[in-house]
């Protein structure tokens, strides 16, 4: 029989294959590093004597705590200074790469793998977080793991692992302009639930992935988390190799060469069997957005806020109820009536160079919604500067925006970026638990292009609606005309 | 992880149920950046009250914990066992543990025995009688000794085995180091390595 993707991925890695239920001790190709959950496995490592098995595996940024603005001033909270400044001496100890505040390399550790052309297809990454799924988007199995899991692959550059399952999550036909990958994967969670993908890794499949750039299918993997799987993958096709070919640690010249021989070898196999099925209409989509406190609780733009005793399910209806409860709204009310006090554009599921380019698509030349702050945080340092060489940050300002440097920011409010409480968000991030983004900070998650069309007229909106109320927030003094949407979709 | 056979210490009782690792250690603790140094936050709440048990002078030093019923319930936080661990406890006995905390004491090299609770009942009125005393936990007999009494303890046989070898979770990975050598002989050269660091993406930029 066939095996599918992640099957040939974990055959590859396997270094010891465990007996009677006994775990599979796994090779780790990558190991990301950041200040938040690394602190504790490298004094781990101390305590015992050990050194870090392969430095040359291993890459380390400082992105969950860092400031987005004033970054060369001392970093005022005590415990985010603390874990910046143990990261560094730490690094500086085992001889771990470091990319710090400054860097031109710095950002979200999530941005940084793929940027560099580290991340590729048929390789395993693991990170002290649990976006790692992201890098499944090359074909890579690619998960979050513990503290003690960190210091257990920094000693041996391996992980005792339980065989997973599989489930192919299949996205057929053709996004209409406006929809994106952001409200693909929206709209998976919302199917299968924030458990739907526990104890599998998930496979994107179909002509509506294939279409995705390679940015497109980041966002998607980066959500896996969100529907509780283990990973997310997508096969490696041309769209991958091009985007890897050239990058600083892609492989060069005969590595090359080998490197796709074996990349094209990884598809799933047309006889392989899935474990779980989920399939899904493209042509059908809408943009999305979420109405509660989980990443499942989403509807399509056009829809209302869902009546909770209209669930069946007493679990589902309870937490919708409490939902409601926290996000302060009524059941019945249309999505686009809600008016947001803050919109934020950044974090690892859209924080890249498409990502801004899309918002810059809608909101140039026009000016935001009065009393709505909007937030612009690149996802690394290296899209800031591409972004700046486009002109994108004068297209920021101009619209209202703070243009501000790389992290992980108001996605979970770790450094001084947060939400006041009560403060409603459009947030292109991808949690919106409560409390998330601030205490009491109340978070919509919605793709770019729904951000900056909700930034220009200050309630939930789509590009649609701008079409449809073309002065909406149009800066008459604006010289640039504003790009069609059908180019940025 | 040091290997435990046999321990002879005072034993201090703690006569609570349900002691979840919220109480073992306030979350506050958890912003630490270390993975030693947690004596203090070793139920840092109930040291505030003069006559808790780890305040008297008789149990100074102790290193057996014997307590009720459902130890270590709650939060997933490894930091209870690092508060148990440098507090001075290598061995903590009681009639019910929380599964998390037990798997994590496991890993930790803190020993925790299952003693029926008549059992428990009967060492603390040993040490009540005599504040201070000495127990013997031998964990390849799985016995607990004070004075004259002697009980059983039970404990998975796997985890019993890691705890006599000293195997904490890396130790037992590395009995395997030789495959791990092997496998990374055969790993190709196109595969990421991020050192030396290369930078053409700059050129690029």
């Amino acid at each position: 029989m066939g095996r599918t993707l992640a099957e040939k991925v974990w055959d590859d890695h396997v270094v010891v294959r465990g007996e009677d239920g006994a775990p599979d001790l796994v090779y780790i190709d990558l190991h990301l590093v950041h200040e938040v959950t690394s602190p504790q496995a490298f004094d781990g490592l101390r305590a015992e004597g050990r050194p870090v098995r392969r430095p040359d595996l291993t890459i380390a940024t400082e992105d969950h705590n860092t400031p987005t603005q004033g970054i060369h001033l001392p970093i005022v909270d005590r415990t985010s200074r603390t874990q910046i400044e143990t990261l560094r001496r730490n690094a500086a100890e085992f001889g771990v790469r470091l990319h710090s505040l400054g860097d031109a390399e710095q950002g979200i550790v999530h941005i940084i793998g793929p940027q560099l052309g580290l991340t590729m297809p048929g390789i395993t990454v693991v990170c002290g977080d649990s976006h790692t799924s992201t890098h499944g988007a090359f074909g890579a199995m690619a998960f979050g793991i513990g503290t003690s899991e960190v210091e257990h692959v920094l000693a041996t550059q391996t992980l005792p692992l339980k065989p997973f399952k599989t489930m192919a999550i299949t996205v057929e036909g053709e996004l209409r302009p406006g929809v994106t990958a952001k409200d693909i994967i929206l709209a998976v969670i919302a199917k299968i639930g924030t458990g739907g993908g526990q104890g599998y890794v998930l496979e994107y499949r179909g002509s509506a992935i294939r279409a995705l750039s390679m940015e497109g299918r980041m966002t998607i993997c980066n959500m896996s988390i969100e529907a509780g799987a283990r990973a997310g993958m997508v096969a490696p096709d041309e769209t991958t190799f091009a985007y890897l070919k050239g990058r600083a640690h892609a492989p060069e010249g005969a590595d090359w060469d080998a490197a796709l021989a074996h990349w094209r070898t990884l598809a799933t196999d047309d006889d392989a069997v899935f474990d779980a099925e989920v399939y899904l209409d493209a042509d059908e989509l809408e943009p999305f957005v979420t109405w509660g406190t989980n990443p499942g609780q989403g509807v399509s733009l056009s829809e209302t806020v869902p009546d909770p005793a209209t669930i069946i399910d007493p679990n589902d209806r309870a937490a919708a109820e409490r939902a409601l409860q926290y996000m302060d709204l009524a059941a019945g009310t249309p999505m686009k009536a809600i008016p947001v006090d803050a919109v934020f554009m950044g974090s690892c599921t859209n924080s890249r160079i498409e990502d801004l380019r899309a918002f810059a698509s809608v909101v140039r030349g026009r000016r935001k919604a009065d009393g709505v702050r909007v937030m612009v945080v690149p996802g690394s340092m290296r899209v800031r500067l591409e972004a700046e060489a486009e002109g994108l940050d004068r297209v920021f300002e101009e619209f209202g925006a703070e243009w501000r440097f790389a992290g992980c920011s108001m996605c979970l409010g770790m450094n001084p970026d947060q939400l006041a409480p009560g403060e409603r968000c459009a947030s292109t991030s991808n949690r919106n638990f409560e409390g998330r983004q601030g205490k009491g900070g109340r978070t919509h998650l919605v793709s770019p292009l729904v951000a900056a069309a909700t930034a220009i007229r200050g309630t939930l909106s789509s590009p649609w609606d701008l079409e449809q109320d073309p002065d909406g927030g149009r800066d008459a003094t604006a010289a640039r005309p504003v790009r069609p949407v059908e180019e940025v979709a | 992880m040091d290997a435990i056979t046999t321990v002879t210490g005072i034993a201090a009782p703690l006569t609570r149920s349900n002691v979840d690792t919220d109480q073992i250690i306030p979350a506050v603790y958890l912003k630490r950046v270390t993975k030693t140094g947690f004596e203090d936050a070793l139920f840092a709440g109930w040291r505030q009250e003069p006559d808790f048990v780890l305040n008297r002078p008789q149990y100074a030093g102790a290193s057996i914990l014997v307590a009720g019923p459902d130890f270590g319930t709650g939060s997933s936080r490894e930091h209870a066992v690092w508060a148990l661990r440098d507090y001075g406890f290598r061995v903590v006995l009681s009639p019910r543990f929380g599964d998390i905390f037990r798997g994590n004491s496991g890993k930790q090299g803190l020993l925790t025995g299952q003693v029926p609770e008549p059992e428990i009942e009967r060492l603390w009125a040993l040490m009540d009688a005599e504040p201070g005393l000495e127990l013997t936990v031998d964990l390849p007999a799985q016995t607990v000794t004070a004075g004259g009494f002697t009980t059983g303890f039970d404990i998975d046989p796997y985890t019993k085995w890691r705890l006599v070898e000293g195997l904490d979770d890396i130790a037992l990975t590395l009995r395997d180091e030789a495959r791990i050598t092997e496998f990374e002989s055969r790993r190709e050269s196109w595969r990421p390595v991020t050192l030396p660091v290369r930078s053409r993406a700059e050129e690029t930029a």
